[in-house]
């Protein structure tokens, strides 16, 4: 297992709202948030909407400060920093955004959008024929031509717009690139391409990704290890196989379960259907955040906040889970795709 | 020649002129607009002292007749001045005043307002509500208490224009600063660590200057009617010097006898308007590369249906 | 919530019968470049009881259908040909003034985005009872009392306190009961709906298929799903049309298209989803990126992305022709022995296929696919 280069401990972010039901101004986006992401590593971040798998994102990329929590990464907290070292850190961690239209100003050129990075980060390629050659070369590794520098985003497809929104990413040579649903604005056929490139990318410079994704098969498929977030909470952490194939934390098995598969056979599959809707962030659940939907929930989960406990360690990794009773083992939720693993 | 392919997309002027070519009303606009810039730029040189030259003899002389002399085309007014030559020279007095006051707003209105917008929390507050003030203070009471205490040279008279009209610039500015600075990409640039104010200048200015130009040719008719009022009043514009808004309201009483003392010099301000608001709004498609193709549309092609190209099936 | 379903349900149509059948149909829009053809010549039945599936990617044509047989296009597109048979009447064929009689009580459509396709400034009350005012006259009391009896029939908790309350104060989920049941309120033949659940997270997604699912098996509905996501086509759907670039490519039942496509295009596609493929292992994607609408090229529509791209499909258009499946699903191994068994019989003779399901079905179309070589696809 690669060392750790990114560590989070305990991050909190709260927002200050209008007034809502119950009065309560604050939500808290992240309660607590603890994660780790190896040198070259893939780390997959499952959750539904309003979960805070995007403030977090955005609390990494520094968009937001955190109320409390740390961020390691090789030994620095980034919070800490001012002026040029913020800057330096800056250029550590990228990010790809969803929407391949928003993220990309339609006024400016291809390549004036993957340069722009260097407007503020000036000494990396310091003379304009070094960036233009630089320019190509990102084109290049993102699979779009040279020539394409000039033309506008509009001119391109969404799968080619998000390629340049990876070549803007990489601009500045990051060792971590938060990719926040980077393919789920993108039709199936284009989706591969895109899943392929970052793939190709990562063996090619040894990045790491932090993937968020609602889609599961997605996730299964690039991730080493997968965090699932309920509410501001990783609810269960762990080896991508692992937890796909051994769900312990009933929402992780209930959203496995949820989601179709292509599942060819047409055999009819058990489902667990949640019953309700995720409850609003402002007004939490006491105790365990999952116990309103939960089949298993008991009097102790509304009293006491689950810990985060070892459900097993295969392969020397964690596999950690949040839940006062959580799943033995569970046949049959994750379909017949899972018989190879 | 060799341009970056690091530089913004802007493609060239030469394009830019092809599309003016293109679509009628603008081009006839630019025309319109370049001669009545020269005209103030050089016309009054041409009229020498024709525009305050007094010939009582040809006192009211009724327009479109060349039996006074080519000056009198236009008629002429109760002293028997040139209309042609008093529109001509009150074109450059017009622009001295109104085009730095309406600059001047617009570059202080925006910039404010974008800083405003961008920053939102108390920058913005404090900034609405100067621009509340300004607003629901009568801006001609404030023309007249600070053109009584000064005095009113075509400077102060900039001035106080400006003045009242920035909080139209600094409102539009804002709600667009506002909305822009949540877009995503303005967020991509902040993930680089660009300072906000290379983020301004990159990502919402260009974004906002189209649509606060063409709110500047509107206010610019406003600034010049504006200018009038307070030439009315007396502490505007002193004769011997002339502009459009005074001409306006000195002819006013004649509206009955002589109706172009007033008739041409609104007409004046109001082609001069209407082109610089068509070049302007369509400035605003042009320079927007995600609706420039509605310029190279056909107009007519929307609505009429033209049989498809049969493909084989 | 079960009585106020049945009242109305008599007479209703036997499980399969043919409820839509299209055929040929054709739409043009005009746009700057000319008129283009978004959707040429797609044919496909939906039965009574059963789900059919338009599958493809975005701009396809498969919305444009569905605003086809609704009847509610755009002011730019016009039908250009065609028949839309609803229980025997060519939709078709009706002026638009005829058609808004069968929007209701024939025909009901569920879209997308469930915030801007309901009013924010009626209550869901009013919008829900609107149906019933217009087409069986019931004054507003009683047609809030049946507002009441749809909502609590799609599930949506406390219906009495609800019914007074706006849209936005729904939650994404919720809305999109409200907007099924507005489509479902006149106990529809035919159900549309378009990408019902994209914008909606997993476990709610499942929900409302599963409410979907209970509404089609109660009034006997024919359900036309339209959807680009291939595993909500495999769990949901009994038959599928493929589309691409405003024609069917391929299609038939799920279980047989899926387990052995017959057209590249869907074969491409099934290989794109990242299931049993290796963690990080390549997967194989479609080079490039479907034509554009106006471009589109003279012989078959998929050339320019096909592995298989002879001179043929570059010069002729390939026609939908019957396919024989059975062949290939033996080549492919026995990994399910009903499925093979059924996959052959299907051709010869399609009462056999009701093995798989319950009761007798009259006989239906077998698969089709537009492509020239469709016998040769397995080598790829």
């Amino acid at each position: 297992m690669s060392e750790p280069l990114l560590q989070i401990d305990g991050l909190c972010k709260t927002f200050h709202v209008a007034k809502s039901a119950s009065g309560n101004t604050r939500l808290k986006a992240l309660d607590g948030i603890s994660l780790t992401v190896g040198r070259g590593e893939t780390l997959g971040l499952v959750g539904e909407s309003g979960c805070g798998k995007s403030t977090l994102a955005r609390t990494l990329m520094m968009l937001e400060t955190p109320d409390a929590g740390t961020v390691t990464f090789e030994g620095t907290n980034p919070f800490g920093l001012r002026g040029k070292e913020l800057l330096s850190w800056r250029r550590r961690v990228q990010m790809v955004f969803q929407d391949p239209f928003a993220s990309l100003n339609a006024r400016m050129s291809a390549g004036a959008i993957i340069a722009e990075p260097w407007a503020t980060h000036r000494n990396l390629y310091p003379s304009s024929r070094e960036r233009e050659a630089r320019v190509r070369e990102l084109l290049h590794m993102v699979g779009l031509r040279p020539s394409d520098a000039r033309k506008s985003p509009q001119e391109f497809s969404g799968g080619q717009r998000q390629r340049i929104g990876i070549a803007r990413a990489l601009a500045l040579n990051p060792d971590v690139i938060i990719l926040d649903e980077p393919v789920s604005a993108l039709d199936l056929s284009v989706q591969a391409q895109v899943l392929n490139l970052l793939n190709d990318l990562q063996q090619e410079l040894g990045v790491s990704y932090i993937f968020i994704s609602h889609d599961l098969t997605v996730v299964r498929h690039v991730a080493d290890r997968v965090a699932v977030m309920y509410l501001g909470r990783i609810i269960e952490t762990g080896d991508t196989e692992e937890v796909f194939d051994h769900p312990r934390h009933p929402y992780t098995a209930a959203l496995m379960s949820a989601s179709p598969k292509l599942d060819v056979t047409g055999a009819k599959r058990d489902r667990i259907v949640l019953q309700g809707e995720l409850p609003s962030p402002l007004d939490p659940p006491s105790g365990c955040r999952f116990r309103t939907r939960c089949w298993k929930a008991q009097d102790i989960c509304a009293e006491v906040a689950p810990e985060p406990r070892v459900a097993t360690a295969a392969d020397g990794t964690l596999h950690l889970v949040e839940c006062h009773f959580p799943l033995e083992s569970v046949r049959g939720l994750t379909g017949a795709t899972t018989a190879a693993g | 020649m060799k341009s970056s392919i690091t530089e913004p997309a802007v493609e060239g002027n030469l394009t830019l002129f092809r599309l003016l070519l293109k679509d009628r009303f603008a081009m006839v606009s630019a025309l319109v607009l370049i001669l009545i810039g020269l005209t103030a730029v050089i016309g009054p040189v041409l009229m020498g002292d024709l525009a305050t030259k007094q010939n009582l003899l040809f006192a009211n002389k009724a327009p479109f007749s060349l039996a006074y002399g080519w000056e009198y085309v236009l008629g002429s007014d109760s002293l028997g001045r040139s209309m042609l030559a008093r529109l001509v020279v009150a074109s450059r007095t017009t622009f001295s005043v109104a085009l730095p006051a309406v600059a001047a707003a617009l570059v202080i209105g925006s910039l404010w307002g974008v800083w405003a917008g961008y920053h939102r929390g108390w920058r913005e507050n404090v900034s609405m509500r100067i621009a509340d003030v300004i607003m629901s203070f009568p801006s001609l009471l404030l023309a007249v208490v600070v053109l009584y205490v000064f005095s009113p040279s075509a400077g102060n008279i900039v001035l106080i224009l400006a003045l009242t009209r920035i909080p139209i610039y600094l409102r539009t500015a804002r709600a667009e600063s506002a909305e822009l600075q949540s877009r995503t990409f303005v967020d991509a640039a902040r993930t680089f660590g660009a300072r906000p104010n290379a983020i301004i200048g990159r990502h919402v200015i260009p974004v906002v200057l189209p649509t606060l130009l063409t709110l500047a040719t509107l206010e610019f008719c406003y600034v010049m009617l504006a200018e009038s009022s307070l030439s009315f009043l007396g502490i505007g514009i002193q004769p011997p010097d002339v502009s459009w808004g005074l001409m306006v309201s000195q002819g006013r009483q004649y509206l009955q006898t002589a109706w172009w003392l007033s008739i041409f010099p609104g007409v004046a301000i109001v082609v001069t308007t209407i082109a610089a608001n068509v070049l302007a709004a369509w400035l605003r498609i042009a320079t927007d590369p995600a609706q420039r193709w509605r310029l190279a549309l056909p107009r007519k092609r929307l609505i009429v249906r033209i049989p498809v190209k049969e493909a084989k099936p | 919530m079960k009585t106020a379903a049945q009242t109305v349900l008599t007479g209703q149509p036997r499980a399969s019968d043919v409820v839509l059948s299209v055929q040929d149909l054709a739409v043009d829009i005009r746009t700057h470049r000319g008129t283009v053809r978004a959707v040429n010549g797609v044919g496909f039945e939906a039965r009574a009881g059963e789900t059919l599936a338009l599958l493809g990617e975005s701009g396809c044509g498969k919305s444009m259908t569905a605003k086809a047989l609704a009847g509610i296009m755009d002011p730019v597109c016009d039908l250009a040909g065609g028949e839309i048979v609803l229980n025997g009447t060519d939709l078709a064929a009706l002026t638009p003034k005829e058609r808004l009689k069968f929007a209701g009580p024939e025909l009901g459509i569920v879209f997308q985005d469930a915030l801007t396709a309901l009013n924010p400034v009626y209550t869901v009350g009013t919008q829900l009872g609107e149906a019933f005012r217009i087409h069986r006259g019931l004054s507003a009391k009683e047609a809030k009392a049946e507002a009441i009896e749809l909502m609590k029939r799609v599930g949506i908790p406390e219906p009495e306190s609800r019914v007074n309350s706006y849209p936005h104060q729904f939650s994404g989920g919720m809305r999109q009961r409200i907007l099924i049941a507005m489509a479902v309120a006149l106990n529809p033949r035919l159900l549309i709906a378009d990408e019902p659940t994209t914008a909606l997270d997993v476990t709610v997604q499942a929900q409302i298929m599963q409410l979907l699912r209970k509404l089609r098996e109660e009034g006997q509905m024919a359900v036309v799903l339209i959807t680009h996501d291939l595993a909500v086509v495999a769990e949901e759907a009994d038959s599928v049309a493929v589309m691409y670039a405003g024609n069917v490519v391929e299609s038939g039942p799920v279980s047989e298209v899926f387990s052995d496509p017959r057209h590249p295009y869907t074969k491409g596609l099934l290989e794109s989803v990242p299931v049993h493929v290796e963690r990080g292992a390549h997967l194989k994607s479609i080079a490039g990126s479907p034509p554009e609408l106006h471009d589109i090229p003279a012989g078959c529509v998929y050339q320019s992305r096909c592995p298989l791209v002879q001179d043929i499909c570059r010069a002729e258009r390939p026609r939908l022709l019957p396919v024989n499946g059975s062949a290939a699903v033996v080549q492919t191994g026995a990994e399910d022995d009903a499925d093979n068994g059924l996959g052959a019989d299907a051709d010869l003779d399609g009462g056999n296929y009701a093995g798989n399901f319950a009761g007798t079905r009259p006989p239906r179309p077998g698969r089709v696919a537009a492509c020239h070589f469709s016998k040769e696809l397995n080598n790829v």
